[in-house]
């Protein structure tokens, strides 16, 4: 075979690990001191370790009678100052959905995988999939928004995972991580100089005591006030004014559900997250998230290696939708192609975000991935 | 823990409680306040952590912390606070109906024996959503889902949590004069502490069933009941206690572990490698040393594991992606060259055989070698090497013979990774070695 090894002297160093290990590394060290989880695959890895690295740095790791109970005791823990993650997958974040509702209500950051696999129901626990997409969007009651980041390669699941923890403080609310079976679960060689830590912001001292809310201006994140730290603490999931009693006075019910989506619509800059590779020559735009973005990326690689241009987008963010990239990155090409791992779920958004644009769908839900011959396939 | 220096005379606020005239609720949460007083904990330290219904109400009665989460939900997120912080005194306020949506959780910590304290305000039926049975109403009631009288036996609240290992378990009415000793006693046990505190529901239960404070006793009695203290078990660790004693420092598992470039290959294009196996040949681990071998070469390693739910039997099949170039995908259509290492291995990768291409080879070991495929053939003979080596050798000794053949990259590389293998060093070093010779015979 012919001599054409990489030339330089001494390589970074390289290990050999697999998403679930980057995302537990990256928990632990984004100041993660909770984990409560119920087995199931393909997010059992990440119980495992947790329930294992826990009480080796003075954390507590939890596995719950079932997902109920182990979202429950991390939102109880949050209010007891602890930082918490859960994993679960797609049937797991069925049995969070009530609990993901008294997060937003009671704004609490918790950071929560969802580990897709394929399909409804029991689907296949072993096969990868994406179809959670709209799921976790959409998955509690009320319909408020959240936020979900997607990461399509190891050092991104570290790198997202402690942005989840950073994003989950400041905002105060529920992030979702949300990756799949192929990407926690294949070992995969990172140069160590990939990973990305995150300076996860320290949680503000409150000052005015009795007020654990604040609804004014709108868009404005009060500091959590947890127990055990000198005053009375209060938390309610039902509708409250900002000392957590129930109400039902319109003028404050309304300004506290304006608030829980405001203080994430407006502050969409600093959720956004997309990386864009565009050649302004490309005629074709691939927007693309998670474990299908590698594809993608060797799709466009191959692509211009022979000649033709091809421009890529990769969402870091799911949601909220980031519009402002993909607009810009739409323009001056004539169609997008949206490749992903269940029916067309995220190119509903892309079509509403680019109207007018012929948009299309490369999908599979066979337990397959798509192969960057398919999407070159589709751009052609 | 912070204690106040001049003890409180009320841990109330001054709002009036919300609950209909006669409800049960009042009497209970007055023998709580009194048995706070009577504590004398500072207010910020306890935690009322109140479920769903009337009752979910009572922590905005108090000026201590307050959770109000979801129906049913109330011990998970006490069971959370208290883990986090076991030095807080925490008080679950719920009612019957949330040991029946939340059933699970009260058996488990109960079993677990975490040391919350858990007031069951049982009025046998729902009464927020209309006096609707539940899981305590007693056989015969009526109520407004059961109007010819409720066909189901009520749960034994006490007997289900003192059999799996409650710490502290007593029965009682909103009635008894020494509830406020008992909340307190419950708060005082270490252990999970359950009082099922029997009330009247007067909008609802009562009125149903012409039901009066004298026929507590009647029920009891119709259902052999005790009531009073019914477990006390100081002798059963407290969860949260026995967490922290027997966790223990360490070094952790998921930090990076770098591995060095020490070797070079000579591989210029991406190369895919299936394993295929049956459990208990190791051939994930076989396949994992040589891929931590690729990679001192220089490569870049990737690696898919398919085998089935039940992983001491059936299939074990391991892909390895190479290149010489980061891998953004590292699905697999049709490898370059296959191991088929047993029958198991063989129904798996059948499929693949008249796919590949002729330039691509296929190691197989004897008695599974008799194959038709348009790539090249070779067979792996273990009898050849100098060690006998056990089935569990098999993946890691096919993984070295196929590297030798195939000349992925250099063999040194797996005779360093193995030696890097702690423990193992010595065991793996021979199994490369035999795997060396292996596939120096059968080129
Ligand atoms: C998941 C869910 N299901 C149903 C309800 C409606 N709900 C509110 S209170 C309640 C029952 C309350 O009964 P109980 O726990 O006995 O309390 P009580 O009102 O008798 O004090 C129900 C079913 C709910 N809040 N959440
Ligand atoms: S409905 Fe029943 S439980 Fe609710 S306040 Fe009235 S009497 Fe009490
Ligand atoms: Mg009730």
């Amino acid at each position: 075979m012919p001599q054409a090894m990489d030339q330089r002297a001494t390589p970074p160093p390289r290990e050999y690990t697999d998403g679930s290990t980057a995302i537990v590394r990256a928990a632990l060290e984004a100041g993660c001191n909770f984990f409560a989880g119920y087995p199931i695959t393909p997010a059992s890895p990440i119980l495992t370790m947790m329930m294992r690295e826990m009480p080796r740095v003075g954390g507590i790791a939890v596995q719950g009678e079932d997902e109920i109970a182990s979202i429950g005791m991390c939102i109880g823990a949050v209010m007891a100052g602890a930082r918490a993650l859960t994993a679960t997958s797609g049937p797991g974040i069925s049995l969070y959905s009530e609990n993901l509702g008294l997060a937003v209500m009671g704004e609490i950051p918790l950071v929560v995988v969802d580990v897709q696999r394929l399909g409804p129901a029991t689907g296949g626990a072993t096969t990868v999939g994406q179809g959670d997409v709209q799921f976790v969007r959409w998955g509690t009651s009320g319909g408020y928004p959240i936020i979900a980041l997607a990461p399509s390669s190891v050092p991104e699941c570290y790198h997202l995972t402690m942005k989840a923890f950073d994003l989950a403080e400041r905002f105060r609310c529920p992030v979702f991580l949300l990756t799949d079976k192929e990407l926690n679960m294949t070992m995969a060689t990172v140069a160590l100089d990939a990973y990305r830590p995150v300076d996860v912001r320290p949680r503000p001292r409150a000052e005015e005591p009795g007020r654990p809310y604040r609804y004014t201006p709108a868009e404005d994140v009060p500091p959590l006030r947890h127990y055990g730290a000198g005053e009375t603490v209060r938390f309610t999931g039902s509708t409250h004014d900002e000392r957590a009693f129930i109400t039902k006075h319109p003028p404050t019910v309304d300004a506290l559900n304006r608030h829980l989506a405001a203080k994430i619509e407006e502050h969409r800059d600093e959720i956004e997250m997309a990386a864009a590779d565009l050649d302004p020559r490309a005629e074709t735009l691939v927007v693309s998230y998670g474990v299908t973005a590698g594809a993608a990326r060797e799709a466009v690689r191959r692509s211009r290696a022979g000649g033709a241009p091809l421009s890529s987008v990769v969402l870091q963010t799911l949601w909220p939708v980031p519009e402002a990239t993909l607009r810009r990155a739409a323009t001056g090409v004539r169609r997008v192609l949206v490749p992903e791992l269940n029916l067309g779920q995220y190119r509903r958004e892309v079509e509403r975000v680019l109207p007018g644009m012929d948009v299309s769908g490369l999908n599979r839900v066979d337990g397959e991935m798509i192969t960057p011959e398919q999407i070159l396939e589709a751009v052609r | 823990m912070t204690t106040t220096i001049t003890p409180l005379a009320t841990y109330r606020n001054d709002l009036p409680y919300p609950f209909c005239p006669g409800c049960g609720h009042s009497p209970i949460l007055d023998a709580l306040n009194a048995a706070l007083v009577n504590r004398g904990t500072d207010p910020a330290n306890v935690v009322i952590v109140s479920d769903i219904g009337c009752s979910g109400l009572s922590d905005q009665y108090f000026i201590t912390s307050a959770f109000h989460g979801l129906h049913g939900r109330s011990i998970t997120y006490a069971t959370g606070i208290k883990l986090a912080r076991p030095d807080l005194d925490v008080v679950v306020v719920m009612g019957d109906g949330g040991t029946g949506i939340g059933g699970a959780h009260l058996l488990n910590a109960a079993r677990r024996n975490i040391g919350i304290t858990v007031l069951v305000f049982n009025n046998f039926n729902f009464g927020m959503t209309g006096g609707q049975h539940s899981t305590t109403t007693p056989a015969g009631a009526f109520t407004s889902t059961t109007s010819t009288g409720n066909l189901e036996r009520p749960l034994d609240i006490c007997g289900t949590v003192a059999v799996n290992g409650a710490g502290y378990v007593w029965r009682g009415t909103s009635f008894d004069a020494d509830l406020p000793d008992r909340i307190a006693e419950a708060m005082d046990a270490d252990g999970f502490a359950l009082l099922d505190i029997w009330e009247l529901c007067t909008a609802y239960f009562v009125r149903s069933n012409k039901y009066t404070r004298r026929a507590f006793q009647t029920t009891l009695d119709e259902l052999g009941w005790p009531a009073g203290i019914i477990q006390q078990r100081p002798d059963l660790p407290e969860y949260a206690a026995a967490y922290r004693a027997a966790a223990k420092p360490g070094r952790s598992s998921v930090s990076a572990a770098p591995i060095p470039v020490t070797q070079r290959s000579t591989l210029d294009r991406r190369y895919t490698l299936l394993v295929a196996g049956s459990a208990g040949g190791r051939v994930r681990s076989g396949v994992r040393l040589t891929a931590q071998a690729a990679i001192r070469s220089g490569l870049y390693a990737a690696q898919a594991d398919d085998y089935p739910i039940t992983v001491r039997s059936g299939h074990s099949l391991s892909t390895l992606v190479l290149s010489p170039a980061p891998l953004d995908f590292a699905g697999v259509g049709v490898p370059d060259a296959l191991v088929i290492l047993s029958e198991d291995g063989l129904a798996k990768s059948k499929a693949l055989l008249p796919r590949l291409s002729p330039e691509s080879l296929v190691m197989a070991f004897p008695d599974v070698a008799a194959l038709e495929t348009p790539a090249r053939l070779m067979v792996l003979d273990p009898g050849v090497s100098s060690t006998r080596l056990a089935r569990a050798d098999h993946g890691l000794a096919a993984c070295a013979a196929a590297v030798s053949i195939l000349g992925l990259f250099p063999t040194a590389a797996l005779v360093e990774a193995a030696a890097a293998s702690g423990r193992l060093a010595e065991e793996l070093g021979k199994v490369v070695a035999a795997g060396l010779e292996i596939g120096a015979a059968a080129r």
